[in-house]
This record gives structure tokens, sequence and C-alpha cells, in this order.
């Protein structure tokens, strides 16, 4: 399964390097990575291959979020189906 | 091969999400009950309770499954049933509530925050069934907290039933004495649709199969963002604006329907394109026709605003679902919309106005708080007046009034969460007893000579 992994924080040192490790840490294979600054807001977009990750999606979710926050990072997770089906015809 | 992320469109979905109120307002599982007839009441909640937890057990938890891997908010997970006049025919017992108790508690085990189905179809006349569902409404809906109940007395083809509108104007009044949060769950058709997955007045029609996922979608928040960005624009810009947008949402709606309908092993019925509002700041169809430049919702050129957005959102929409059905449209519930609910507190919209944009709304006179010495016959006859609309015009209109008992014009009742808070609204103070007091069938409408 493919998803869309989002990071949304304030621009500090270290934010791809801290979430690709987590992502490396379960088995996730990174298929292109899109950033950009909105003022001094950093938002980092990462299409992902969820192939050969151990966790459900649900416990995957819980493990970014939570892992994110401490860091004050805001992650998430959902399914690439919805962003093709809103913006493909 | 390549794996190209558009990232504005990623940001754009993920703030109609976050920012907009972009959601999905409810999966509406339809379970056609008349195999749970029997000839003694109890024996029928029986079979009904039981049907229904047994087809709607897994659909909060499907729901919330696909919420969490979409990150798509469902905000409410319903069941409709058959009407329930027709699985009670067979009952002995001059009372329905039973069945109403059933309906109640079954919601609360699979865990649905509303159940629809407590219905009668009368447009044409009333078997010994309906009338005794009709009679059972007021104390039906004040014993329980989730169902609801909806009456069909008109339909294009065999006109307005007028003894079922003077009855269903008695039938508002008495639930308003006993409770009237009762009249929130009660609404009044003309031209009823059998697929709607909104509540209050979701039942599943006689034509529907065993059991179908009907999906609601929403997003006025959504169509209000976007129109933001076309001030000024000629009115050809808004509409284009307000159909790039309905598809858009129904798009999601679309994927939601089909992974429910997957994932629970029941076929997809509709999705019902609506722009439901809530009470929630920025989530209001009524901001949305003052974005177009109406000063305040209900002066002039409301109506040709409101016209133009029920119009786009269909377009819009209709080419992103495989089925579109139900109500489809834009809603203005005034309890539910906070610019409703402002304009109507400044004096600005008004019952009348309201009545005028029902005509191009996607149903009626909906959440509308009138004084509490309102009498039952104009009640009736505005039940009467939208079901005319109804009729004539070849579209479902509704009406959906809570008598404020014990308030005047001015004061305000409040129902709580999705319901909101309705200010009180004059009704005219001249009698239309003898009007309503006549009975009989107002007959279809001719279908030519159209003018």
């Amino acid at each position: 399964m493919k998803a869309i992994v989002s990071v949304f924080a304030h621009d500090t040192v270290g934010i791809a390097a801290y979430v690709t490790a987590l992502l490396a840490e379960k088995n996730i294979n990174i298929l292109d990575i899109s950033q950009t600054l909105m003022q001094e807001y950093f938002a980092m977009i990462m299409l992902v291959d969820l192939a050969a990750c151990p966790l459900p999606f649900d416990e995957l979710a819980a493990f970014l979020k939570e892992r994110g926050l401490e860091r004050s990072l805001d992650i998430h997770i959902q399914r690439q189906d919805i962003f093709d089906a809103m913006h493909r015809i | 091969m390549s794996y190209l992320i558009n990232s504005s469109e990623i940001l754009q979905t993920i703030e109609m999400i976050s920012q907009q109120h972009l959601d999905v307002r409810t999966v509406t599982l339809g379970l056609d009950l008349l195999d749970c007839a029997d000839s003694s009441v109890d024996g029928c909640a029986r079979k009904t309770y039981d049907k229904i937890c047994r087809r709607a057990e897994k659909l909060v938890e499907t729901c919330c499954g696909i919420e969490r891997e979409f990150g798509i908010p469902i905000v409410n997970k319903r069941v409709s049933v058959t009407p329930i006049s027709l699985v009670a025919a067979a009952c002995r017992e001059a009372d329905d509530t039973p069945l109403a108790l059933a309906m109640d508690r079954a919601a609360k085990t699979v865990g649905v925050n509303f159940i629809g189905g407590f219905s009668a179809l009368v447009h044409k006349g009333f078997s010994e069934s309906d009338r005794r569902l009709v009679a059972s409404i007021p104390r039906a809906l004040t014993e329980t907290e989730r169902v609801c109940a909806s009456v069909n007395v008109a339909s294009t083809r065999a006109g307005i039933n007028m003894d079922a509108v003077a009855l269903m104007g008695h039938t508002v009044r008495r639930t308003a004495e006993l409770d009237p949060m009762g009249c929130a769950k009660l609404v009044v058709f003309a031209n009823a649709v059998e697929d709607n997955p909104f509540m209050a007045g979701a039942f599943h029609g006689p034509g529907e199969p065993e059991c179908v996922i009907n999906v609601g979608v929403s997003g006025p928040g959504v169509v209000a963002h976007a129109l933001r960005e076309c001030q000024g624009a000629p009115f050809d810009v808004v509409a284009e604006t307000v159909k790039k947008t309905a598809f858009k949402i129904t798009r999601m709606g679309q994927l939601v329907a089909q992974e429910a309908s997957r994932r629970l092993d029941v076929p997809f019925g509709v999705v019902d394109l609506s722009l439901a509002p809530t009470p929630a700041v920025g989530d209001s169809v009524a901001e949305i026709l003052e974005l177009m430049g109406i000063e305040r919702c209900g002066t002039h050129g409301t109506t040709a605003a409101l016209a133009l957005l029920n119009d786009a959102v269909k377009k819009g929409g209709v080419m992103a679902s495989s089925h579109v059905g139900g109500l489809s449209g834009a809603f203005i519930p005034v309890s539910e919309d906070a610019g409703m609910i402002a304009a109507a507190e400044a004096g600005v919209l008004r019952l009348d106005k309201l009545e005028a944009m029902t005509c191009v709304c996607s149903v009626g006179l909906d959440m509308i708080a009138v004084p509490g010495d309102t009498p039952a016959e104009t009640i009736a006859a505005i039940i009467a007046d939208e079901a005319a609309i109804g009729v004539v015009n070849n579209k479902t209109t509704a009406v959906r009034l809570i008598p404020a008992i014990g308030k005047q014009v001015g004061e305000r009742i409040d129902f709580g969460g999705l319901l909101g808070s309705a200010p009180v609204m004059a009704v005219h103070g001249e009698s239309a007893a003898a009007f309503i007091e006549r009975g009989g069938r107002i007959p279809a409408p001719l279908h030519s000579l159209k003018n």
C-alpha cells in the first residue's frame, strides 16, 4: 500500500533526517520527497511504500504521531488514494 | 517509474480537512425490515432489534477504520430502515412505540447516533397501519433518543393529502408539547426520496435492496474558501468554481462509499451531493451566499444566489460519482448554520423568504423554531405551502418546524451538538384554520402547459 506522509513544523535543523530515520526503523521505503517553506513553516510531503512495514496502518499512524510530537512535529499518514480521487479524473 | 508528488494538491486536501471542515457527513446503512413483520408488536420489535444489530454490527468500526486510513473524518454513522408503518402492518396492537424503542436500543447497541425510518408514506391516503404509526409519533419521539420519524404527505403524481397535512400539524404540535426536541427528529415530506442518507428524513424505501450503503458528503466551508478567491468575478466564474469544488468533495465521498461498501460487503447505493452546514463558524451555506455579494442572507438576491449554488453543486458532483441520489443540493437548516442564525436574529431572514428559498434549495423549511403558541392549523398551513412548492416544481420539499413551547419571537431554543440552536421566528398571526379544516386532497398538478 502506498501512503502520503505529511510533516508540518517550525523550520529547524534535522527534521528530514529525524522523520526519514523513523520511517527506516519501520522498514518503510520512501518513493518521493517534496518540501516547501511557507513563511517560517516547514511542510514536507513524502510518498512511501508500506509493503515491507510490519506494523498495521493504525499502529504506524499512532507511532509517527507520537514520535513526531516528541520533536514538536505534526506528522500524519494517509492512504494515497484519497489524493488521487480528489485531484485525478 | 516516476512517483511525482504534487505538493499543492496534497496541501490543498490537507487544508480542506484541517481548516475548512471538509468531512463525510454521514455513512448510512439502509436496511430492509419487511421480513421482521409479526402479528404481535413485541415479536416485531424483537426481530427488528436483532436484524439491525446483526446487519449493522460492523458499521461503526469499519467507518472508523476508513477515517483513520484516509485521514477523512466521517462525522456520523447511521442506519435507515423500511418505513415502520409497512413493517408493523400485521401487528394487532394500537401503538407502534415499542418498535421505536427497539430501534433506539439497536442504535445504541451498534453505536450509531441516529436511526431513521419511523415513517409512513401517506401521500394519497392512510392505511390502518399508517394511522397507528402517525398516532405513535409524539410518544415514540419523546421516549427515544436516536429515532427519527418522517411522513410523506404529498407527491407530484398524487397531489397533496390535506387530511395528512392537517394531522401532521397536530402531530408536530403534540410532539412539541411533550418535548420540543422531538420535533427536531420529525420531518414532513413532499416527494420524499427512498435513498436519502441524511437525518432526520432518512428511510429505506420499499424499492431499495436488502441492504445498501449511502453516503452524504458535505463541505460548505470548502466552497466558501474557494469563492473567497473569486471576489468580484462574474457568475460564470462563480459557477465554475463551485462545480470544481463540488467535484473534489464528491470524489472523496465516492471513495469512502466504495471502500465502506467493499469492507462491509454491502452494495453501494448513492452519494448524496449535499452541502450540509454545521453550527461551526466557517461551515455555513449562508456565508457562501454572502460571499457572492449578498450583504446578509435573506435580503433581495438571496434566492438567485442559492439557485446558482444548488445547481452548480449538482453539476460538479454528478460526474464525480457513479450513482448520485438522495437529496443532493444545498441544505438551509436555520439552527445548524451560524450564518442563517445571525441573519434570522438580525431580522433579515424571515420565514417567508425561507419559503421562497426552498423553491431552489435541495429540501425545505428545516430546523426552524416558531413561537410556542403557534396553532396546529398554522403549522399545517405552512406544511401545505411547502408541499405545494414541492408538488408543483417536481422536487423534494420538507418541513421540520419546532414549536418552542413557552417561548416567543426573539428568544432562542438550544438543541445541542449538530442540531445547534434556533432563534424563534415569527409566523403570521392570521388564521388558516378554515382552509385546513376542509380536508380531502389537492389534486396532482398538470404536467403540461408549463408556465
